[in-house]
């Protein structure tokens, strides 16, 4: 009872521990896979962007039409990203023939593309997370819009909307935030970006290869994140050592005939520092094996509620690195008991009650 | 030797002391114990409560170190053993048996035996010849039980088991009937006097029913931390 109380504590933080990473993972994931999904080569960026956020100065729209001249270009269109709902979830306003024509198209599941100026096109997660059906109205960055089609997920964005309308509705007339090129082939991308660095009508924008930005979408890059990693993991070690302390505690105390016992057999300080040392072993493994039985469920379930805001995924390589945290924590728990333990007087052990 | 200590002597003390410290009290529970035991003997000690007879269990058994004064055991000198020593000594050289029994609870009696050989550090299992030990004890249909299964007779067997397990030079039975009716007390006092006849087993039994202490070949009595007669 003790121990299994104990490992439902010790696999509580566990579990955090795994949802976050796999938050942040499946949300770089998901934007990578979205990136990918464009048929793009080559993004162009505000200038006071980060990778990351699209704050800053917008990019006039008339330099699409500009830069779909430069040397190896075969196509450049210009969209419009904004913030739907907190910093995970974004909508796009794009020009839908130029898009279409670079990425292929989107697959719709049911309905088409825009045919009036207020229609929106979500992809099957948010559709399913809203509940939304072609033909809806909903509310969208406080605007009412139509339902007109839904696609399979994967591309751009889990939201798309006609770039002049969203421009309108936002204040935002003549400005895109980044800028989509494709190249005439894909072996022409390097040289097709240093010639847009090197123009002087394009100096201070921020120019990746698709390629180059997919892999600057990671965990590590991400500022704040890598760090509140850590404190979670500071908390799920804290807290594993502190349930482990008190539960090896209580256990000892419990116990103390009983390594009377031990003791009055010829058992050593160490032999009974090793029994207490591997339940406390076996409390941190249980702890991080119930953990990742948790974070299957609390993805389930974000799956059902939010799989477009929170694309969360298993990451395996956490395993083994919340496993080790954990069973250190336990130990290191296990230690003051466990030494008490061991340094108990056996006579006086042997007459506790 | 010329200090009147005979060599076939599994046991040699000389005036053992041994003073706890309550608080700032010295409560002295040995004064000055002179006690030799051949190997082979079943001794029986007798004395009343507080006269120091588990104290002196205590301290041959390595529990506890000595104030002062000689003990040797096995030819082993304990009043000069680190508490590690102690400890090594306590595996091999001497087995427990208490008034209480003290089987782990949450072991079958196979298991709580096969502790004692793992501690002692042997292989688990008992060589094939304790089995007759085992029938000896009459125990040997009960292995499979856990403690809270068997009758406090059977118990206390199981516990006599464990003690020799490792094949000790000394027995030390604390009191082991007196959580006993009268029909398990004879039962483990002829058990104890088998293993003592059988196996040549040298065994130190504390009582205080003198019935029980006519088992043995001879009786000391205590009183007040010192040996007052031996009969
Ligand atoms: N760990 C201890 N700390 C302090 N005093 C102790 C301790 N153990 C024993 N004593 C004291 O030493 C004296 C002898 O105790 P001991 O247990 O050896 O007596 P005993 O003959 O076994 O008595 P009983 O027949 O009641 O078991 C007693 O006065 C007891 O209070
Ligand atoms: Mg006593």
């Amino acid at each position: 009872m003790r121990s299994l109380l104990s490992i439902l504590l010790i696999g509580v933080p566990v579990t955090l521990i795994l949802c976050l990473v796999g938050l942040s993972h499946g949300f770089i994931e998901d934007s990578q896979k979205r990136a990918r999904g464009i048929g793009a080569d080559i993004l162009m960026r505000p200038k006071t962007s980060s990778f990351l956020s699209l704050n800053g100065a917008p990019i006039p729209q008339q330099l699409v039409a500009y830069i779909a001249k430069q040397p190896h270009v075969k196509m450049a269109t210009g969209v419009f990203s904004v913030a739907a709902e907190g910093i995970t979830l974004g909508a796009t306003g794009i020009n839908y023939h130029e898009f279409a024509q670079m990425s292929g198209g989107f697959r719709f599941l049911s309905g088409g593309p825009f045919q009036k100026p207020d229609d929106v096109i979500f992809d099957d997660y948010y559709a399913n997370q809203t509940q939304s059906h072609v033909g809806d109205t909903i509310t969208l960055l406080n605007s009412k819009w139509h339902v007109c089609g839904i696609m399979e997920s994967g591309k751009l964005s889990h939201i798309v909307l006609p770039i002049d309308t969203l421009q309108e509705r936002t204040g935002n007339q003549g400005n895109v935030n980044q800028i989509y090129i494709r190249v005439d082939d894909p072996a022409n991308t390097q040289a097709a970006i240093r010639s847009l660095k090197d123009n002087p009508g394009l100096e201070g924008y921020p120019i990746f290869s698709m390629e180059e930005f997919t892999s600057l979408l990671n965990v590590n890059n991400i500022p704040a994140l890598a760090g509140f990693i850590a404190v979670v993991m500071g908390i799920g070690v804290v807290i594993g050592f502190a349930v482990v302390c008190l539960s090896m505690y209580m256990a000892v105390l419990q116990r103390t005939r009983e390594i009377g016992i031990l003791k009055s057999l010829g058992a050593s300080k160490s032999f009974i520092l090793g029994i207490i040392l591997s339940e406390a072993f076996f409390l941190g493994l249980g702890g991080t094996i119930l953990g990742i039985v948790m974070s299957y469920g609390a993805a389930a379930l974000i799956h059902a509620l939010k799989p477009a805001s929170l694309p969360m995924i298993i990451v395996y390589e956490w395993w083994p690195i919340t496993g080790a945290i954990t069973v250190a924590g336990a130990l290191l728990g296990a230690l003051y008991p466990g030494l008490t333990a061991a340094a108990h007087d056996p006579i006086e052990a042997l007459s506790y009650e | 030797m010329n200090n009147g200590v005979n060599n076939g002597d599994i046991i040699q003390i000389r005036d053992l002391r041994k003073t706890y410290r309550v608080g700032k009290v010295d409560v002295p529970a040995l004064r000055g114990v002179d006690l030799d035991v051949e190997k082979g003997h079943l001794l029986s000690i007798i004395g009343p409560s507080g006269s120091g007879k588990s104290t002196l269990f205590h301290i041959i058994g390595g529990l506890t170190p000595p104030t002062s004064g000689k003990v040797v055991v096995g030819g082993k000198d304990l009043s000069a053993m680190t508490d590690a020593e102690r400890t090594r000594m306590r595996k091999r050289t001497v087995g427990f048996v208490f008034q209480k029994f003290n089987l782990l609870p949450n072991l079958t009696a196979r298991d709580n035996i096969a502790v004692a050989r793992y501690i002692g550090g042997t292989d688990a299992r008992p060589e094939p010849e304790f089995e007759e030990v085992l029938r000896l004890l009459g125990i040997r249909e009960r292995l499979d039980h856990k403690p809270n299964a068997l009758s406090g007779g059977e118990q206390q067997r199981v516990a006599i088991a464990r003690a020799i397990v490792n094949h000790p030079a000394i027995l030390l039975a604390d009191e082991p009937t007196g959580n006993l009716d009268t029909e398990n007390s004879k039962a483990v006092l002829e058990v104890l006097r088998d293993l003592n006849r059988r196996l040549g087993q040298t065994i130190l039994m504390i009582t205080h029913n003198p019935e029980a202490a006519a088992y043995g070949d001879s009786t000391v009595h205590m009183r007040d931390g010192r040996i007052t007669e031996r009969t």
